[in-house]
């Protein structure tokens, strides 16, 4: 039996899940909502982004289920006694990885550290040992070559494996695709399937097709190279720099949802009160916004992570382990990012519904006597969603990327977390190093990067299909 | 006469979603050196379309796909760009609708007129710029030296209507196209500005093409008229035929919608249904499904041109079958229809009073610095008193800017008033709070201008049409209140099946139908228009008209009328109250008011308004300047300035109200006295 653990920030993963899936169906019964959303997935970009996150939101997920493992009793009388390591299903998944652990530095692909290291070997016959200084063999990187000279080849044959087998899979899919889309309709299977290709379909399933297939074709043979090298080299203790970066996307993922869970109540309630009811309302949430806007970002993050830091150490008894610590230091971050970033979307909200409430759709309900909070829910929050969900898309990749500067300052996430912040900051002294070890910071920029892209990507497909001033283009010109 | 402007089968294709929708579709017609054509239509009908497609001004979707324009001779379509902008300004040159929009905000006024000096004529410096301010003095601002270094939005709208003109005018083109030019301005500047247009047409023998949907400008304005429908030109003639013998039913129809004096007590007609989406493939005739004569071969074949004498020419079955004699069914039977309109007299009403406004003030303060210190007062509404009486309408006129929708906001309580009485029904409303006022809320209903932004977009018509009777508690419960609701629609003249669907799938006149509904939803006893129509082309104007007055007769209902449409008053309302500057200048019946107007403000008000029987020579009275700011306004007489019988006491005091019979009151120093 292993024990379940829930970190306070997988409970609130979990939350907004249940809140995404709960908003979806409520979008599907609205068939003006949902024409909305229909525009969303006709983007190429966008479903090609989105195939992306969706991806990242796998590793994230699988990320966030913990639990401790069972200790094994060397008394099977004993009481159970678990671990102090909190593992999740991805460090299951990806145990190669992560138990392949070795010394120091090594670069991708490598068979050998990266350092020169004496070795002692051993003489034979009883003629004493001699030392050398070599470049010694990893323990676990290649460590099925017979011949280093042979990696090159085997790199090949591996990932050429990697490469079918992925190829093989998104044949199946690519299949399956076009006979879920087949059915129901009079149109074989085959025929849908030229019709995606040809890009006759609403949504663009040849992009999505053709996304799959890049992720497939990369992760096939990373997959298959991955439990023989370190296919994205070692880190200074050894630690293979994929699994690190693996770890990342969970730490990236929950800054840039988490936040917003915490920034979305703050800027609608602040936003929508100022711009309704104006007046000394409107007065006290302006001062507010333009103080906490005046302090700089990072000084009012620094100081209330210090403060999170020493109740932590002055509390040690309330952390039964160390991942729990962190963890608690992270959704504190989450927090205080929150707490300093509402502004902007309450500034905005807030001019929106200054214009809104003059509309005379509002007027007419406030003719029949209808009261405020009936208005604001009815008339107001419902016109002003689509300036929320553009906002909070957009800002997704700004707090993912926040997270890293802010960790690379050294307030971020605790140290013991993996995040793209810490990894940069742990490249960062190697940098000047001759030669360089670069493979560290290549490894969180990529990742990083594509998680970036891919948001902004889906962000503008999302916008454009809920901004009404991109929408009135067409229709407005047939005017007069 | 020399041809100046040639148009040959213009088509221009706007891409769309789906099949494109060719917004001007095959238009072919001349305009002579000097003359002023004017195009008359619905919106949607392709005008404005066909505007920009003469300048080369299409947004990116559109595009010409055949034709030709030809200026002497030259096709436009057949330049490069480059020699295009050569054409633009000096040739050909437009001014548009609105006159906020067209002028660029961070250039000033000078700047502006000078761009097109250096562009088109070469001028600079010294030179251009006396030569802006004589294009300035030309038409007419005043103190123009002072104007050109002023930046658009120090501009009244009048005044910038003139720049805009001033800048078309720059590099003296002979062909000015004018898209709407007076549709966004008062009737008094619109009278200015057309007269502007056509002293400049007369003195520098331009040729105007005029677009418009108001008859009345097109009557006072035009020497020949072609009428638009769906695209194509239904109709060309000179202006004394069109106007005294339309032929297409679609220009007798656009006739016959107008409400007016004359038609007080009739029903007005109708179109039925609306303009077709122009993205359709058309077989027939495009107006069949309107036509009242229509007949099989309307349906599958398109008419060609069948011409009258004289230049009039007509694109229509029915015309032609007339023409060579041949009878078709029906075809005597158009005068009749035309002439007797349905008799609908207007609600006679008991006459008692239900609503006395007595010195109603609304005042907004101006607040300036860090502790908003109120440094003076908007006098949106200063002491405004008038009476509606149950069952019978009241129109409140002025020109936009005059409080007079304030005063309707006022007595809904939506604005709370700074002092006076509204009176409904005995009850003091501005002294009422809470429940108390809630519950009275049940009794006056508002209707709005703008029918697309007084529905919510993301509420279903049902909810729409609940909202009020929840929020007041009518009716109990679900059966009953479904009853009601289908009642509602049919009173207003929706399908049932309008209910489970969204305001965006409805037309303007719909949308208006539904929310007129939703004010009957609580059975009110006074609903307040607020331009109900102004936002509708006519033939909708019309529907909504018929339809407010039946619902006077059916249901006693009490109109607040705001409007500043005369036309409009002139057919529906029983007493009449001009506005001006938040008071009331002169109030009565209608037949008072609109036959002998006593204020001179209300003398020139309804001597500016352009009429289609303007073939006797009307006094149009002028009105100089525009109207003064409530925040400071002249003293003594709110109106002297603009006065012409202006006496010194005006300039020293307010005038007193005068009684001039039962009904009447003016507002007037002429007037003082004569009780």
């Amino acid at each position: 039996m292993t024990m379940p653990v829930l970190l306070l920030t997988d409970a609130l993963i979990l939350l907004l899940l249940a809140g995404v899936v709960g908003y979806f169906y409520f979008v599907s019964r609205r068939p003006q909502m949902r024409a909305t959303w229909m525009r969303v997935t006709e983007s190429p970009s966008g479903m090609a982004a989105l195939v992306v996150l969706f991806a990242y939101l796998v590793v994230g997920l699988l990320d966030s289920v913990h639990y401790r493992p069972v200790l094994e009793a060397k008394d099977p009388k004993a009481a159970t006694v678990y671990s102090v390591e909190v593992l999740s299903l991805l460090d299951v998944l990806a145990s190669p990885l992560r138990e392949r652990q070795e010394r120091t530095y090594s670069a991708p692909f490598d068979t050998r550290a990266y350092s020169k290291e004496t070795i002692e070997i051993p003489g034979t016959d009883g003629a004493p040992g001699k030392q050398v200084r070599e470049f010694p063999r990893l323990q676990f990187g290649g460590v099925h070559l017979a011949l280093e000279s042979e990696r090159d080849r085997d790199i090949l044959v591996t990932a050429l494996r990697g490469f079918s087998l992925a190829f093989a899979l998104w044949l199946a899919l690519a299949a399956l695709l076009s006979a879920v889309l087949a059915r129901g309709s009079a149109i074989s299977s085959s025929e849908t399937m030229r019709r995606i290709w040809r890009g006759e379909t609403r949504v663009p399933w040849s992009a999505v097709l053709i996304m799959l297939g890049l992720l497939l074709a990369i992760g096939g043979p990373v997959i298959t190279l991955c439990t023989r090298y370190h296919v994205l080299g070692t880190d200074k203790v050894g630690q293979d720099v994929m699994y690190l970066a693996l770890k990342s996307i969970r730490t990236g993922l929950v800054i840039g949802t988490l936040t917003t869970l915490v920034l979305l109540p703050l800027a609608v309630v602040a936003g929508v009160t100022a711009g309704y009811f104006r007046g000394w309302v409107d007065d006290v949430v302006q001062y507010v916004y333009t103080t906490l806007n005046s302090i700089p970002g990072v000084l009012l993050i620094a100081a209330s992570v210090l403060l999170m830091q020493v109740y932590i150490d002055t509390h040690p008894d309330l952390f039964p382990t160390s991942v729990q610590r962190a963890d608690l230091r992270l959704l504190f971050l989450c927090i205080i990012l929150g707490l300093t970033s509402w502004t902007g979307l309450a500034r905005l909200l807030r001019g929106e519904v200054l214009k809104l409430r003059e509309f005379e759709y509002v007027q007419a309900a406030q003719a029949f006597g209808v009261g405020h909070s009936r208005i604001i829910s009815r008339h107001i929050l419902p016109n002003v969603m689509h300036v929320v969900l553009i906002s909070l898309v957009l800002d997704f990749s700004g707090l993912v990327l926040a997270e890293a500067v802010l960790s690379y300052v050294g307030v971020g996430v605790d140290p013991s977390m993996t995040s793209f912040g810490t990894m940069i900051n742990a490249a960062r002294l190697e940098m000047g190093r001759e030669p360089m070890v670069w493979w560290s910071l290549a490894a969180a920029f990529v990742f990083m990067f594509v998680l970036v892209l891919a948001a902004n990507l889906f962000a503008d497909s999302v916008r454009d299909a809920f901004d009404p001033r991109i929408r009135v283009r067409g229709p407005a010109m047939q005017k007069g | 006469m020399d041809k100046l402007l040639e148009i040959d089968n213009l088509r221009t294709e706007i891409e769309g979603a789906g099949a494109p929708t060719r917004a001007v579709d095959g238009i072919s017609l001349d305009i002579e050196r000097g003359e002023t054509f004017a195009l008359v239509g619905e919106s949607g009908c392709g005008k404005s379309m066909t505007a920009l497609s003469l300048m080369r001004l299409l947004p990116e979707a559109g595009h010409i796909a055949g034709g030709s324009v030809r200026i002497d001779g030259k096709d436009l379509l057949a330049l490069p760009e480059s020699e295009m902008r050569d054409q633009r300004g000096r040739r050909i040159a437009m001014i548009f609708q609105e006159p906020g929009t067209s002028l660029n905000a961070v250039m000033t006024v000078g700047r502006q007129i000078e761009e097109v000096l250096e562009r088109h004529l070469g001028l600079a410096g010294e030179v251009s710029r006396a030569r802006a301010q004589s294009l300035l003095e030309a038409v007419g601002v005043p103190d123009a030296a002072r104007r050109l270094g002023e930046y658009p939005f120090q501009l009244s709208g009048g005044l910038k209507q003139r720049a805009m003109i001033a800048m078309a005018l720059a590099a003296e083109p002979d062909i000015l196209v004018a898209d709407e030019p007076t549709t966004a301005l008062d009737v008094t500047i619109q009278s200015q500005v057309l007269d502007l247009l056509k002293q400049l047409q007369a003195d520098r023998g331009m040729a105007i093409l005029l677009i418009t949907h108001d008859l009345g400008i097109v009557s006072g304005m035009a020497k020949r008229v072609a009428v638009m429908y769906a695209g194509e030109l239904v109709e060309v003639a000179s202006r004394d035929a069109f106007f005294s013998d339309p032929q297409h039913p679609y220009s007798r129809k656009l006739f016959a919608s107008l409400p007016g004096a004359g038609r007080r007590g009739e029903e007005l007609a109708v179109i039925p249904g609306q303009v077709p989406p122009l993205n359709t493939a058309f077989h027939g005739c495009r107006f069949a499904d309107r036509c009242d004569f229509v007949h099989a071969r309307c349906r599958d074949e398109s008419p060609g041109w069948t011409c009258l004498p004289d230049g009039h020419a007509v694109r229509c079955h029915w015309v032609e079958d007339r023409q060579k004699g041949i009878a078709t069914r029906g075809m005597d039977a158009p005068r009749a229809t035309f002439a007797g309109a349905a008799k609908a007299p207007l609600a006679a009403g008991d006459g008692k009073a239900l609503l006395k406004v007595t010195e109603l003030k609304v005042h907004f303060p101006i607040r300036k610095g860090v502790f908003k210190k109120t440094v003076g007062q908007v006098k949106a509404v200063d002491g405004v008193s008038l009476e509606v009486a149950s069952g019978r309408t009241l129109a409140l006129v002025g020109e936009s800017g005059c409080g007079k929708t304030t005063v309707g906001k006022a007595i809904l309580q939506l604005i709370r008033p700074t002092s006076g009485e509204v009176l409904f029904d005995g009850v003091d409303l501005v002294q009422l709070r809470g429940e108390a006022l809630r519950t009275r809320r049940r009794e006056f209903q508002i209707i709005f201008q703008d029918p697309y932004a007084s529905l919510n977009p993301r509420l279903r018509v049902e909810d729409i049409l609940l909202e009020g009777m929840s929020a007041l508690g009518v009716g109990a419960g679900g059966e009953s209140r479904r009853q009601r609701l289908n009642q509602l629609l049919d009173q207003v003249g929706l399908p049932q099946s309008a209910l489970a669907r969204y305001p965006h799938e409805f037309s303007g006149g719909q949308r208006q139908r539904i929310a007129i509904a939703r004010a009957l939803a609580v059975e009110p006893r006074l609903i307040i228009c607020d331009e109900p129509t102004s936002a509708l082309d006519v033939s909708v104007q019309a529907q909504i008209l018929n339809l407010l007055a039946r619902l006077q007769r059916e249901l006693g209902l009490a109109y607040l009328f705001i409007t500043h449409n005369l036309a409009v008053v002139e057919y529906l309302a029983h007493e009449v109250a001009v506005m001006y500057l938040g008071r009331i200048v002169e109030r009565g019946t209608a037949d008072e008011v609109l036959g002998s107007p006593k204020h001179p403000y209300t003398q020139a008000l309804l001597s500016a308004v352009p009429r289609i029987d303007a073939g006797a020579a009307r006094a149009v009275i002028k009105l100089e300047g525009e109207l003064p700011s409530p925040v400071n306004p002249p003293s003594g007489c709110h109106f002297h300035p603009r006065c012409r019988d202006v006496m010194p006491e005006c300039r020293t005091q307010y005038p007193g109200v005068t009684a001039l019979s039962a009904t009447r009151r003016v507002s007037c120093w002429l007037h003082a006295g004569k009780t």
